[in-house]
């Protein structure tokens, strides 16, 4: 089974986000690990090769520092990686990131392609289901269990309020989310054998997209860090008195209630 | 020069640090109050190759060495420290010994179940009357032709009651101190006339096991003596250059969780409408320990790259472990003081750093003995190994 995972390398859940004197967000000193939902996707891919066998192949695209996320993922047992990273994918939308993919794995065989549902840093949620659209595939989001038979996958999504088991044909595109399984960590022999694994840079032009004519469709004019928490307000006085306070406070200066 | 880690040693931290987290601190409260053992963790840190450093692949070792090894134990003792001991009790204790000193045989025999974790390992010098003094040691193993038979006893061993495979140091040659003794590998699920006695009122290390072995007639197969008979000195100081680095490195975690602890616990608690950081003598006890934090850790590094580098490391070995722990004493001292009542709850761990900071000074070689052993070489009076 030809497994492909999509890969973001993103902030760490607990970095301090900053942002630089032109108002873009400051990474340089910010600690970078594979997108978490990603490593779902990852695990599941492992548990499908572990069970049909076949490989697993890592797609990202990325910068510099990109190659770190995938041999984190070659530590954990993937067999191979190709990233793609050109000067013109400097800051892409979803668009872009969708587009690219699709044409980065157009190149190689897969039966199912896995990913994050979601990527922690810019929170969007579309890349999956538009590359899935480009690959002409189906796409299923948010899966918390997973089977794979006969050429069919069945998944269970999470839906409002419940879940709802979908019957789709491969290939497909499924979307990870927590407690799809535990991602594994790497072993000591994982990480000595990373270094050995082939990974492929790609350019736009590798990928048959002409970076000339290739830029962002969505702008983003500012971006700005949330209100800094204010303290805690105690309210004082006899309980019933002060839960009577506090309800009028929350309806009235919060409008919480 | 470089100072800094290679990408795999970040991935190495990076999984240590996971493992820990993910296997090791749930449990921490619960096993502390029950002074239990969880071996499922030594499995696991088995499974994922914790255990194997500086061992050769063909018996099970993880093709990496001692920087790397360092670096894993650091994040495991930084979150408990009791569990630092089973990387030297079944990797750098036993496996490395056997690795150097062992026959072919031993080696394919013993090697592997220690770094896999499925055997508990240990070894056995102290006894109830021989401590710094190792030459001092009574238990007894009698030459038969084609077996040894071993009575005696041993105290303070870790990992003493749950050890599968063990090193035990006996005397081989009455009345020859140092030159009479033998080092042999006990397989203590096959050995008749071993009793295990746990150890139960200790003062912290509580969910390590430590225990008293009796020796009473146990038969010792002839080719289960480790190296050349009346060699066990020899092989005892060269393990010990080993296992100390376990001690360094704990020690120098164990400092680091206090301080972090200490920092956060700072600028959380406010007292006089102030963070109690912002007052100077707090800034003192913080300044003072990341110092002695940073100085133990780059000892210990120092030390385990010597060691990496077959160079001479008995000195540095003995100042990483002399400085470590008196660093992470210290340091366990002051976040006691810095939690101020609260460090003085069980419910937080200031106690439980105090307690296992003190092994420390006692443990594989007291303070004294390195302190000895650090001018002992200074002063030229003995070689640096
Ligand atoms: C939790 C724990 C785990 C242990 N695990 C093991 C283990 O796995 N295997 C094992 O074999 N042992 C183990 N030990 C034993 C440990 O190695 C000994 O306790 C240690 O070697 C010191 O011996 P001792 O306690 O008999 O002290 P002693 O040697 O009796 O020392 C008492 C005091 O005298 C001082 N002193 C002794 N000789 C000198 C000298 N020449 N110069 C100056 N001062 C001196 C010491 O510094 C100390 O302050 C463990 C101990 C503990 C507490």
């Amino acid at each position: 089974m030809n497994i492909v995972v999509c890969v973001k390398q993103t902030f760490d859940t607990e970095a301090k986000i900053v942002l630089d004197g032109s108002g873009n967000i400051d990474g340089s000193a910010v600690k970078l690990v594979i997108n978490p939902y990603d490593e779902y996707a990852i695990e599941e891919a492992l548990k499908l090769k572990e069970k049909f066998g076949g490989d697993v192949t890592l797609v990202s695209m990325g910068g510099e520092r990109a190659p770190e996320a995938l041999k984190t993922g070659f530590a954990m047992g993937a067999d191979r990686g190709v990233l793609v990273t050109d000067p013109a994918l400097e800051d892409p939308d979803e668009w872009a990131c969708a587009e690219v993919l699709a044409k980065a794995i157009s190149q190689i065989p897969y039966d199912i392609i896995l990913t994050g549902r979601v990527a922690i840093d810019d929170g969007s949620g579309q890349v999956a289901v538009r590359m899935a659209d480009a690959l002409g595939v189906p796409s299923v989001s948010c899966i918390v269990e997973l089977s794979v038979e006969d050429g069919k996958a069945v998944a269970r999504r999470e839906i409002d309020g419940g879940t709802e088991l979908v019957e789709v044909c491969l290939p497909a595109v499924l979307t990870a989310q927590k407690g799809l399984n535990i991602p594994r960590l790497p072993s000591m022999a994982g990480i000595m054998k990373a270094k050995n694994k082939e990974l492929k840079k790609l350019s736009l032009a590798d990928v048959g997209i002409d970076a000339s004519g290739f830029s962002r469709k969505m702008s983003v004019p500012k971006l700005s860090l949330p209100n800094p928490r204010k303290g805690g307000k105690t309210v004082p006085g006899e309980p019933a008195e002060a839960a009577k306070e506090l309800a009028r406070l929350l309806r009235e200066e919060a409008k919480a209630i | 020069m470089d100072f800094g880690l290679t990408e795999e040693q970040t991935m190495v931290q990076e999984m240590a640090k996971s493992f820990a987290e993910q296997e090791i601190a749930p449990y921490v409260e619960e096993d502390e109050e029950n002074h239990y053992y969880r071996r499922e963790i030594l499995t696991k840190m088995g499974e994922l190759g914790l255990l194997g450093w500086s061992i050769p692949e063909e018996y099970g070792g993880n093709g990496m060495g001692w920087l790397e090894g360092v670096t894993a134990l650091y994040e495991i003792a930084k979150v408990h420290t009791s569990w630092r001991l089973s990387i030297s009790g079944n990797c750098w204790g036993p496996a490395l010994t056997i690795n150097q000193w062992g026959t072919e045989e031993q080696k394919q025999k013993f090697i592997p179940d220690l770094v896999s974790g499925k055997a508990v390992g240990s070894f056995a010098m102290t006894e109830a009357n021989t401590g710094s003094d190792v030459g001092s040691m009574k238990t007894f193993a009698a030459d038969k032709g084609d077996h040894f038979v071993m009575n005696g006893s041993k105290m303070w061993i870790s990992g003493g009651h749950a050890s599968d495979t063990g090193l035990v140091y006996a005397v081989t040659k009455e009345g020859g101190g140092p030159k009479g003794l033998s080092c042999f590998i006990v397989d203590y699920n096959n050995t008749p006339g071993v009793e295990k006695i746990p150890i139960t009122k200790k003062v912290g290390m509580w969910t390590a096991p430590t225990s008293e072995l009796v020796f009473e007639n146990a038969v010792i197969p002839k080719e289960n003596l480790l190296g050349e008979l009346n060699k066990g000195f020899q092989i005892c100081m060269w393990m010990l250059n080993n296992t100390r680095m376990g001690c360094a490195t704990g020690a120098a975690a164990l400092s680091a969780a206090c301080l972090e602890g200490s920092v956060n616990y700072a600028n959380e608690r406010t007292q006089f409408g102030q963070q109690i950081g912002k007052f100077q003598m707090i800034q003192q006890q913080i300044a003072e320990m990341k110092m002695e934090d940073e100085a133990a850790k780059q000892l210990v590094y120092r030390a385990a790259w010597l060691k990496e580098n077959k160079m001479p490391s008995q000195q540095e070995t003995s100042l990483a472990k002399l400085f470590a722990c008196n660093a992470a004493v210290h340091a366990a001292n002051v976040a006691m003081k810095i939690y101020g009542s609260y460090g003085y709850s069980t419910e937080y761990p200031c106690g439980r750093w105090l307690r296992d900071a003190k092994q420390f000074e006692t443990l594989e070689g007291t303070s004294n003995i390195h302190m000895g052993i650090i001018a002992g070489i200074e002063l030229g009076y003995q070689p640096n190994r």
